[in-house]
């Protein structure tokens, strides 16, 4: 067959494991509700969900056809064009991250050059996510959760990019896979163990996990910017958030973790084991925190944080320089 | 590429006319961000993927955002449409339409007779060689630049702290008062009862 090129073998294939990493990541987005009751429940001595099916693992089916099926209602008093809006930007941008982590030497979407880069732009957009659901909702909570939200997240993507930039300087490419081979005999945590620090807090407080909750505080804002939300385009901010804890995981790996390298084992096993370890912290630091004041949160990124990462820079330029002044 | 440059830039535009064009203020800014965005996209088509990148993470992710966080707390309503509908009058940008009207023949005249060949390409440029060029032939306008910016970080923390301020006065007001009240006791304790009962008659009158 003269149509059987090794191009459109490339294209298929390429075009299957898109679909596979998309399907993977939805999945485990959703299932991680489940998973986070569960592991909760066990840190604070009950058992959680554990009625549906085996060890309650079809409780995610009952939820899901639960959120489905609700009535998927718009307010009266919701400007609709953007209350539609915000939860597609919510779950897509998160979604399109995805695209520039390699998985193993092999699997991946898309190798762009611009790699890191990429990722800060779909967080930037994903910011509106919230402010458009807080204004177009009409409501004085959801407004004042967007508020929050969008003060919370500019201050901590300052440095979440800074954070970054000392591996940046250290392989020479913004390119994931340019980053995850420069790993191979020492991971980026060592010489950049304050990075690491300040990226952590920065990526939980970018997707508004615990303690950094502060857009959606139950207790004070009663759901913040997602409170008019039902239905499915609720489901797409409750599942957005998952997605944002596993692509955060997926990052500290990458970046921080050596990716796939690691001894014995498969390189998709090593991934996926590292990856999995750190959305469990994700999950652990929600049972063991509490949730710090608003102005403390700010004033810890801007005056703590910010600098932090500024001298990290400073010194990892002054080390470059110092071990190889050539280039 | 050329049809990324021509779709992209024909977004830009159409985009960046409802701006102008549109009535309400936050619709108004997301047409904005869609221009921002295909602008981002014309730099990607013409091979310079950093600039692209940077146009969306520093115009669309965060400058953008503070021009929606100040449009959404002024919480304006329907009077703003109809006030911005009655300043749309022909009257209005007919002048301006028509000035800017002969500066796009101008270009369009001048592009057409330079030596311009009508492809649309470019080489890729690297982060590597912006910076080179940034900190090279350029370098006096960056350290400027991060002088501005330097100013006004100084100027945007001398206007916040005005608050911080009067808190201090605050607390050094309420210790001169600790003081004050400590000398008195000191003094006789005739004076505390007084000091005592005048509270009581302040309580009572909150």
């Amino acid at each position: 067959m003269n149509w059987w090129t090794p191009q459109v073998e490339a294209t298929l294939i390429a075009m299957v494991q898109a679909v596979v990493i998309l399907l993977a990541v939805v999945v485990s987005g959703a299932l991680l509700s489940m998973i986070e009751r569960r592991l909760l429940a066990l840190w604070q001595d009950r058992y959680g969900p554990n009625r549906v099916g085996p060890f309650g693992l079809l409780q995610i089916a009952a939820d899901m056809l639960k959120i489905f099926f609700k009535e998927d209602w718009i307010p009266p008093f919701a400007d609709r064009t953007f209350f539609v809006l915000a939860p597609a930007i919510a779950m897509a941008s998160l979604l399109l991250s995805f695209m520039v982590i390699p998985i193993t030497p092999g699997w991946g979407v898309a190798d762009l050059n611009i790699g890191i880069l990429f990722f800060f732009a779909m967080a930037g957009i994903n910011v509106y996510a919230v402010l458009f659901a807080g204004w177009a909702s009409g409501n004085k909570y959801a407004l004042l959760g967007a508020l929050r939200a969008s003060a919370q997240t500019l201050s901590y993507e300052v440095f979440m990019g800074l954070a970054v930039m000392g591996i940046v300087a250290m392989t020479g490419s913004f390119n994931m896979r340019d980053i995850v081979n420069a790993q191979e005999n020492v991971w980026f945590i060592v010489p950049q163990f304050f990075g690491f620090c300040t990226f952590v807090i920065a990526g939980i407080a970018v997707t508004h996990r615990h303690p950094f909750d502060q857009p959606e505080a139950e207790q004070e804002l009663a759901d913040g910017y997602h409170i008019e939300y039902s239905g499915m385009k609720w489901g797409m901010f409750f599942v957005g958030e998952y997605i944002g804890i596993v692509l955060i995981s997926a990052l500290l790996v990458t970046l921080f973790f050596g990716g796939w390298h690691g001894p014995l084992l498969p390189p998709i096993v090593w991934f996926l084991l590292k990856t999995v370890f750190f959305v469990i912290l994700f999950v652990l630091l929600r049972a063991a925190l509490p949730r710090p004041r608003y102005d403390k949160v700010m004033s810890f990124g801007w005056k703590v944080c910010l600098p932090l990462t500024l001298v990290n820079l400073l010194i990892t330029g002054a080390m470059i320089l110092l071990i190889d002044p050539g280039v | 590429m050329q049809i990324a440059f021509y779709l992209s830039g024909l977004v830009a535009i159409l985009a960046t006319l409802r701006v102008v064009t549109g009535t309400h203020p936050v619709h108004a800014l997301l047409y904005l961000i869609v221009s921002l965005i295909a602008v981002a996209m014309v730099f990607f088509a013409l091979g310079a993927p950093f600039a692209g990148a940077l146009e969306i993470i520093v115009y669309a992710g965060a400058i953008m955002v503070l021009f929606v966080f100040v449009v959404m707390m002024l919480n304006l309503g329907e009077s703003a449409v109809e006030q911005e509908r009655a300043w749309l009058q022909p009257r209005a940008w007919m002048g301006p339409a028509i000035l800017t009207a002969v500066l796009l023949i101008v270009m369009v005249v001048t592009l057409a007779s330079g030596d311009y060949d009508g492809s649309i390409s470019g080489e890729t440029l690297t982060a590597k060689m912006v910076g080179m060029s940034l900190f090279g032939p350029y370098l006096v306008i960056v350290e400027l630049a991060a002088m501005l910016l330097l100013a006004a970080l100084v100027a945007a923390s001398h206007l916040g702290r005005s608050e911080a301020h009067d808190e201090a006065d605050l607390a050094r007001e309420r210790q001169r008062e600790l003081n004050e009240q400590a000398s008195a006791v000191a003094s006789g304790e005739t004076s505390i009862h007084t000091r005592e009962e005048s509270r009581d008659t302040q309580e009572g009158k909150a």
